[in-house]
């Protein structure tokens, strides 16, 4: 006797095929991510401890001596200025700090920065440190330095869960707002409706195949990630494959949501746009959220992508087990559940 | 149960428009019915509403003894066949891929391979949708709505935009799911497709049935075997032509007048000797045998496409 294939096997199944046998699709989800990361990763990858540059102006005897001082010190990179320049080198960053040894009248060193950068405050530290050292000043307490590089404190170790959540967040929504909607415009779904599916198995086809393309999402990064900058995963695999996939449901069903009702491919991108913008610039995929107002923080944090990001941290960088981010993961199943029960009910079949 | 469908007193209204007007239609079992009439003239909205996907405003449906319940109809849709005007199938599956999905949505689907089969399409199981021609994608959609074995079939213009062989084709399958016992409710603008698929015909306008029978029937109520459609040149005498012998009507349309002929060869010669006595010029003549199309016309001063 022959086997029927179960309706929700062979409409995932569909749904998959043809997601796969688009090449615009496959290229957003699963290189795309990939190139954002690398490009990111060596734009902010740890660079070694580099020198300071330091621009010197003055009269020419003045600087020469001070030059020769400051030349024995090799975190610093002294560069001679012409009165003119100096504003301009501090503007475009190309000096730090500019010491000005003054006309000769006074014997006062006058150190020319902005304050508000941080490393120029560092490097006026810096080259003052060797300057009154050089000329005689002497340390009162003994003290001694021990340089540890954290693994895993690294910006790339930052960005890289961000990177896996905003592509979770993304196909998710794209993936399936799109084909849910282009599916209504040609009359697919109205088709579908005159059939005996079941409806909800029509939406659990696209929450499933999104769960089954979700591993080649996550392990493109992370792998990325790992192979290219030595990004471990701390936690278990399990830990971060039960996350993802919670990851998926979530926002599955925040885009089967929002592609409930919108006629039009264009609809349905603003309304894609509106719900994902607020989130790539609050949900600490690029940078930590810890740096908006104390007061909104609470209701970042119940972001689902603030959620997925900070539960995925916690495993690939910290190695949490999973009971740790229990909080993130009850956020992450509520938006997705309900958005899942309410799509079923709003959907719009024709 | 005789009737394998029938709606009474269905209305739709649509904000800008009343679609259907009052329509009363019976399928009966082991017929098929064809919806014929200008683009807008209700037939789609007729038909959606007896296949359960548009609810009316008013108006009792009945289909194969059943109604069309609020939440669960998947007992009745299981019985069903429905090939929707203008659904475009997933472009980037395969035939026997798609034939597949529709499938494993009943709970007795015919097998795959019989229906593709049946719908001559074996060579072309592996392409893609997205490549096929018009006429196979049409094959394809009845495919898709004979997998579930339906006792009912709904066609929705089924050759509506197709070559005259793919048409041909169309017809072919239809006509051997008929011979199989089969019912059919299918909506058509070519009169050609009504009289040759259908044994019954309603005939609709602004949302309402005005004329119901078998083709020949229909073809019969014109009191008319042959049509003349005349054009003449400068003022036209046409007033006369009304009453030449063997002329059953009248009417005009586009500057032409139509003669419903009961008797060529009496008023043939009657028309062209009232001409010939009006001195007016002929630009052009024709005859031919009547039609649906001519029942249509006789029905509403118009034509049944305007293209």
């Amino acid at each position: 006797m022959r086997t029927r294939p179960h309706p929700l096997v062979e409409l995932t199944r569909a749904r998959l095929l043809e997601f796969l046998r688009e090449p615009e699709a496959v290229f957003w989800v699963f290189v795309f991510p990939v190139l954002l990361a690398v490009a990111l990763g060596i734009a902010f990858r740890n660079q070694p401890a580099s020198t300071t540059p330091i621009g010197l102006r003055g009269r020419p005897e003045s600087v020469a001596r001070i030059s020769a001082l400051l030349a024995t010190d090799p975190t610093l990179r002294v560069l001679p200025l012409a009165g003119a320049e100096t504003d301009q080198a501090l503007r475009n960053g190309k000096v730090d700090v500019v010491l000005d040894t003054g006309d000769g009248t006074s014997p006062t060193i006058t150190y020319r920065f902005d304050p508000t950068r941080p490393e120029s405050r560092i490097a006026r530290l810096l080259v003052d440190d060797v300057l009154q050292r050089k000329l005689g000043r002497t340390d009162v307490a003994r003290v001694e330095d021990r340089h540890v590089t954290a693994p895993g404190s690294r910006y790339i170790d930052f960005l890289i869960p961000g990177l896996v959540g905003l592509n979770l967040m993304g196909s998710g929504m794209w993936g399936l707002g799109f084909a849910v909607v282009q599916a209504r415009v040609h009359k697919l779904l109205k088709r579908f409706a005159a059939t005996p599916m079941r409806r909800g198995h029509f939406l659990l086809s696209f929450m499933l195949s999104r769960l089954v393309l979700l591993a080649g999402e996550v392990v493109a990064v992370v792998g990325f990630g790992w192979l290219l900058f030595g990004v471990a995963v701390r936690g278990t695999l399990l830990d971060l494959t039960v996350v993802s996939l919670l990851g998926a449901f979530t926002f599955g069903g925040l885009g089967l949501l929002v592609a409930a009702r919108p006629r039009t491919i264009e609809g349905v991108s603003g309304w894609m746009n509106l719900v994902q913008l607020p989130m790539w610039l609050l949900s600490g995929s690029f940078f930590s959220y810890a740096r908006f107002p104390e007061a909104v923080q609470p209701a970042i944090r119940l972001l689902p992508l603030t959620a997925l990001n900070d539960a995925l941290r916690a495993v690939i960088n910290e190695g949490a087990p999973l009971h740790v981010t229990w909080p993130q993961l009850l956020v992450m199943l509520a938006w997705g559940g309900i958005s899942f029960v309410l799509a079923l009910r709003l959907f719009r079949w024709q | 149960m005789n009737a394998a469908a029938r709606c009474t007193g269905l209305w739709k209204r649509y904000p800008d428009v009343v679609a259907v007007a009052g329509v009363d239609l019976e399928v009966h079992l082991g017929e098929c019915l064809g919806l014929l009439g200008p683009n807008g003239a209700g037939k789609t909205t007729t038909v959606e509403m007896l296949e359960g996907l548009t609810i009316p405003d008013e108006g009792a449906i009945e289909v194969l003894g059943d109604h069309w319940h609020a939440t669960d109809n998947r007992r009745l849709r299981e019985r069903l066949g429905v090939q929707l005007q203008e659904t475009q199938l997933p472009e980037k599956l395969t035939v026997e891929e798609v034939v597949r999905l529709f499938a494993s949505f009943y709970q007795r689907p015919r097998p795959v391979d019989e229906v593709i089969a049946l719908v001559e399409m074996d060579e072309k199981r592996r392409a893609r949708v997205g490549k096929l021609s018009g006429g196979q994608r049409q094959r394809l959609a009845l495919a898709c709505a004979m997998v579930s074995n339906p006792d009912l079939l709904f066609l929705d213009e089924p050759t509506t935009g197709l070559d005259p062989q793919a048409r041909l084709k169309v017809w072919e399958l239809v006509e051997g799911f008929k011979s199989g016992g089969g019912t059919v409710l299918l909506t058509t603008h070519y009169m050609e497709e009504a009289a040759r698929l259908c044994d019954r015909v309603a005939i609709l306008d602004h949302g309402k049935v005005i004329a119901l029978g078998s083709p020949a029937e229909l073809v019969a109520s014109l009191h008319a075997e042959q049509i003349i459609e005349v054009e003449l040149t400068g003022e036209s005498g046409a007033a006369d032509l009304a009453g030449l012998p063997g002329v059953s009507s009248l009417a005009f349309q586009n500057h032409a007048a139509r003669l419903s002929v009961r008797d060529i060869g009496v008023a043939l010669p009657a028309l062209l000797t009232a001409i010939e006595g009006a001195g007016v010029g002929l630009r052009r003549l024709t005859t031919h045998q009547a039609t649906l199309e001519d029942v249509f016309v006789h029905l509403t001063g118009r034509a049944l496409r305007e293209d």
